[in-house]
């Protein structure tokens, strides 16, 4: 079983300057499970995913302790390409965030700055890309219009496409429908589903519903803490601690 | 990574031309002027009274020179705090947002007028109408120069005590008016005070450019290099010297120097000029709890 | 009980209608004060724009805009001294524009650390208030005599190009702030370094501003006098400047000449009114461009 973990994380203790926003978080994510991360808003749930890729690398004056393992090795060890690393760990952000460029520059900008020059390679990739999003039907047509023309659910698509063209390992998800409504919300569950048989992935989620449909596993994050981590099914059904419990019931938070 | 590390070094370099070129510049005056100071002393140079750069004894007494530029900036000042400060007030506070759209940009463009536009205007038509009405022998004098100056400086200082009034937070206000205070109680008991140090450094902005300012002085000021004892008497305020005289002054010479020396006195003055308007505007930032 | 509460009311709301009046007195002088200042000012710069604009249209001709000078000024036209803004212009924004945008970006995207950065922004910001004939002394000092160019469209241009600078970084980081953080966090998140995140994402979504902001300095670079005064200007050329180390004829220094030298100050004032026009028309102009531009694309960001 040992063997499925893809990212381990051991006692991690994160701080923005002064305040510690994650206390001693040790959590296993398995290779080609969905993990869900929930929590009352403010319990640092960004944080813990944006550790995952090191985008809080960005953040002056932020510290981190602890070990976040990817494959067994540590990503925060100097020797870490922190490049190579984000482009192994995608993500997809809480506000779609397309550049604004064409679609299809978006979508093949990813490979473009890892070197590939392929013209033919290139479109090819980008049209797979789309197509694994759910969004090529939609966006065939118009592949040279300025994403940000598109709705926002289709946006949110194009950069979750735009994510899978690097075929990343792991894929991080903050959020990813808090802006969508609930058509949109629904073709990104499904494509959630669909995308676990490739890559591992982690999402961030404010609706329990969601947590419960999408993910094998769930992590429930209280102030900075690991309150309860398991299987998705036994977390939902019989919690161990009472906080989940009431949590859930939606008695705070 | 080696190329992201040589993009790095290059931006830092780069960075540093701001601070390069300001102490090459002070450098520059303090080398040029040095001879000046070693033969005429810096007291005697700043406190004397006569400028006579071409007599056969010259004198080098910059004091004259300096109460030029006091006087209209002093002038200035008087025209453009009020015209300047009054008018961002009026379009923060009265004007409807259709009056705003248009005066914001029109005033930020007006700022754009170049000062020997001002000069020109100045000569050619202030300068007459100010002889006539008060009868005086000149209309080109520190009177005329100010009043130049200060309408130069207008657009300015409106722009910046604009961008002022606009960061004090809307709650203040809102604040103040649910207490029963009426606008203009909001606007001179909460937001002036509010903005206050913002409006200063407008001002003092607004001054040091005033101070720097040459073409307009050159041209409208007179030119006399002897103490003022009236706003309308003719003089000569430091930055008309340098444009006038350089181009006589032979390279060298002690007169050549000497204008260099006004340049560095000219350069510490609006250095410190901004150092106090840096300071003031940080700690005005700070109060309001803005960030940088 | 009933009464004396209403009583009380009422005098309540005297002494409120009283402090109204007193209050709503105030006011409306304290507007009425804001109004006259407002109107003083606009009644001052629009003079100007509305004599200069009078005067200076009986001079314009198309003989005038494109012409040589004649007959010591008094015939022909201003030709070469609109070209001569033009050269000077040109010279400074290329030389100011790259170490600026440089410059903003490294303030921006590689955020040094405290010391440094308060280092950088306080010699920017005084540089931005070094008096323009301070600019002109260096420029004498350091091109003119010291590396030889003489005076020369270089050695002026260079010496507007220092100037031009702390502007050109303010309006380049303005520009480059205004780009959505969310923006870089997509490149890096796909694996794209600090450098390629710039080039390819920050820079194109900046460019719009940056453009506007190299407008808007441009607009200040031409109308300066004071910096070319002994680095560049001269009153009289024959045609056109032919290399960098020429000097030239240029339309503030124009101005300025015609109204101090030369021997037919009646005339000159007319000539000088047509290059104060001409002037006025192009800054104006091009900071109106620069202006609006930048109001549309601070709409677009939602700002
Ligand atoms: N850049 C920052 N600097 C300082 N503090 C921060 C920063 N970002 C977040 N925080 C603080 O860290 C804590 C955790 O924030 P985080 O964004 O991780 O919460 P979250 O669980 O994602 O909340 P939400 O559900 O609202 O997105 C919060 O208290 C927040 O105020
Ligand atoms: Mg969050």
């Amino acid at each position: 079983m040992d063997s499925d973990i893809k990212i381990r994380a051991e006692n991690v203790n994160f701080y923005y300057s002064e305040t510690h926003v994650l206390k001693d978080i040790s959590l296993d994510i398995y290779a080609n499970q969905v993990t869900a991360i929930i929590g009352p808003s403010g319990c640092g749930k960004s944080t813990f995913i944006r550790l995952l890729n090191r985008m809080n690398d960005l953040i002056p004056g932020a510290r981190m302790q602890g070990e976040i393992l990817l494959d067994g090795k540590d990503i925060y060890s100097p020797r870490t390409d922190v490049v190579e690393l984000r482009r192994r760990v995608g993500m997809v952000f809480q506000k779609p965030n397309p550049f604004p460029k064409t679609v299809f520059e978006n979508i093949a900008y990813g490979l473009i700055i890892n070197g590939i020059r392929d013209r033919a390679f290139i479109r090819d990739r980008v049209k797979q890309s789309l197509k694994k999003a759910a969004i090529y039907e939609e966006v065939q047509n118009r592949l040279n219009e300025n994403a940000l023309m598109l709705s926002g659910g289709q946006q949110q698509r194009i950069c979750i496409a735009r994510c899978i063209a690097v075929e990343p390992e792991v894929i991080l998800f903050d959020e990813p429908c808090a802006s969508l409504d609930p058509i949109s919300t629904r073709k990104i569950e499904e494509l959630i589903l669909e995308l676990k048989k490739d890559y591992t992935i982690v999402i961030v989620t404010h609706n329990m519903q969601q947590a419960a449909r999408v993910s094998d596993f769930t992590a429930f994050l209280y102030l900075g803490e690991v309150i309860e981590f398991g299987p998705t099914s036994k977390i939902f059904t019989v919690p161990e601690k009472k906080m989940t419990e009431q949590y859930l019931a939606g008695r705070f938070g | 990574m080696t190329k992201e590390r040589f993009y790095k070094w290059i931006f830092t370099a780069l960075a540093f031309s701001s601070l390069f070129f300001l102490l090459g510049i002070m450098i520059t005056l303090l080398v040029q002027a040095l001879p000046m100071f070693r033969q005429v002393g810096i007291l005697r140079f700043i406190g004397g009274k006569y400028w006579y750069p071409t007599y056969s004894t010259p004198s080098f007494g910059i004091l004259p020179l300096m109460l030029g530029s006091v006087v209209v900036t002093t002038g200035a000042a008087c025209v453009c705090i009020p015209l300047g400060v009054g008018s961002a007030l009026y379009i923060h506070e009265l004007a409807g947002p259709i009056q705003r759209a248009i005066l914001k940009p029109v005033i930020e463009i007006l700022a754009g007028i170049p000062s020997i536009v001002y000069g020109f205007f100045g000569m050619v038509i202030m300068a007459p109408m100010v002889q006539r009405f008060f009868g005086i022998p000149t209309g080109l004098n520190a009177f005329t120069a100010s009043l130049m100056l200060g309408v130069m400086a207008t657009p300015t200082v409106c722009s910046i005590a604009e961008d002022a009034l606009n960061v004090v937070p809307s709650s203040f206000k809102e604040a103040s008016l649910a207490l029963g205070a009426n606008r203009w109680q909001t606007l001179v008991k909460v937001i002036i005070p509010a903005a206050g140090s913002g409006i200063s450094t407008a001002i003092i902005l607004g001054m040091s450019r005033a101070v720097g300012e040459t073409m307009t002085v050159l041209m409208v000021a007179g030119g006399a290099a002897c103490i003022p004892r009236s706003i309308f008497d003719p003089v000569r305020p430091m930055t008309a010297t340098i444009a006038a005289e350089m181009g006589e002054a032979v390279m060298g010479s002690l007169h050549f120097h000497a204008l260099f020396a006004i340049g560095l006195v000219l350069f510490v003055i609006t250095f410190i000029f901004n150092i106090v308007a840096e300071i003031i505007s940080r700690r005005f930032r700070l109060r309001l709890g803005l960030g940088r | 009980m009933q009464d004396k509460s209403l009583l009380q009311n009422k005098d309540m709301l005297v002494y409120k209608t009283h402090s109204m009046k007193g209050k709503d007195i105030s006011q409306g002088l304290g507007f009425m004060l804001l109004v006259l200042c407002t109107g003083t000012a606009l009644v001052f710069l629009g003079s100007i724009i509305y004599f200069i604009t009078i005067r200076g249209i009986r001079v314009i001709s198309w003989e005038f805009i494109t012409d040589v000078p004649r007959m010591a000024m008094m015939k022909g036209g201003v030709a070469p001294a609109i070209i001569g803004t033009f050269y000077l212009t040109l010279v400074s924004i290329s030389f100011a524009f790259p170490l600026g945008l440089a410059c903003a970006i490294y303030l921006t995207e590689y955020s040094p650390k405290g010391t440094i950065i308060n280092i950088i922004r306080l010699s920017i910001n005084n540089l931005a208030g070094v008096p323009s004939i301070v600019f002109g002394l260096f420029g004498f000092a350091v091109f003119v005599n010291a590396f030889g160019f003489g005076v020369s469209i270089l050695s002026g241009g260079l010496t507007l190009g220092i100037m031009a600078l702390p502007g050109i970084i303010a309006t380049s980081q303005d520009a480059i702030l205004a780009v959505p953080q969310s923006y870089r966090e997509a490149s890096l998140a796909l694996g794209a370094t600090h450098w390629d995140t710039i080039k390819k994402v920050v820079l194109p979504a900046a460019l719009p501003g940056i453009l506007t902001g190299v407008i808007l300095n441009v607009g200040r670079v031409a109308g300066e006098t004071a910096p070319i005064l002994f680095t560049a200007a001269t009153f009289y050329t024959r045609g056109f400047p032919h290399s960098i180390f020429s000097e030239v004829m240029a339309l503030p220094y124009h101005i300025y000449a015609l109204m101090t030298e030369g021997t037919h100050p009646e005339v000159q004032t007319q000539i000088a009114y047509g290059c104060a026009l001409i002037l006025l028309c192009l800054v104006l102009s091009v900071s109106a461009i620069a202006i609006i531009l930048r109001q549309r694309q601070r709409k677009m960001y939602g700002q």
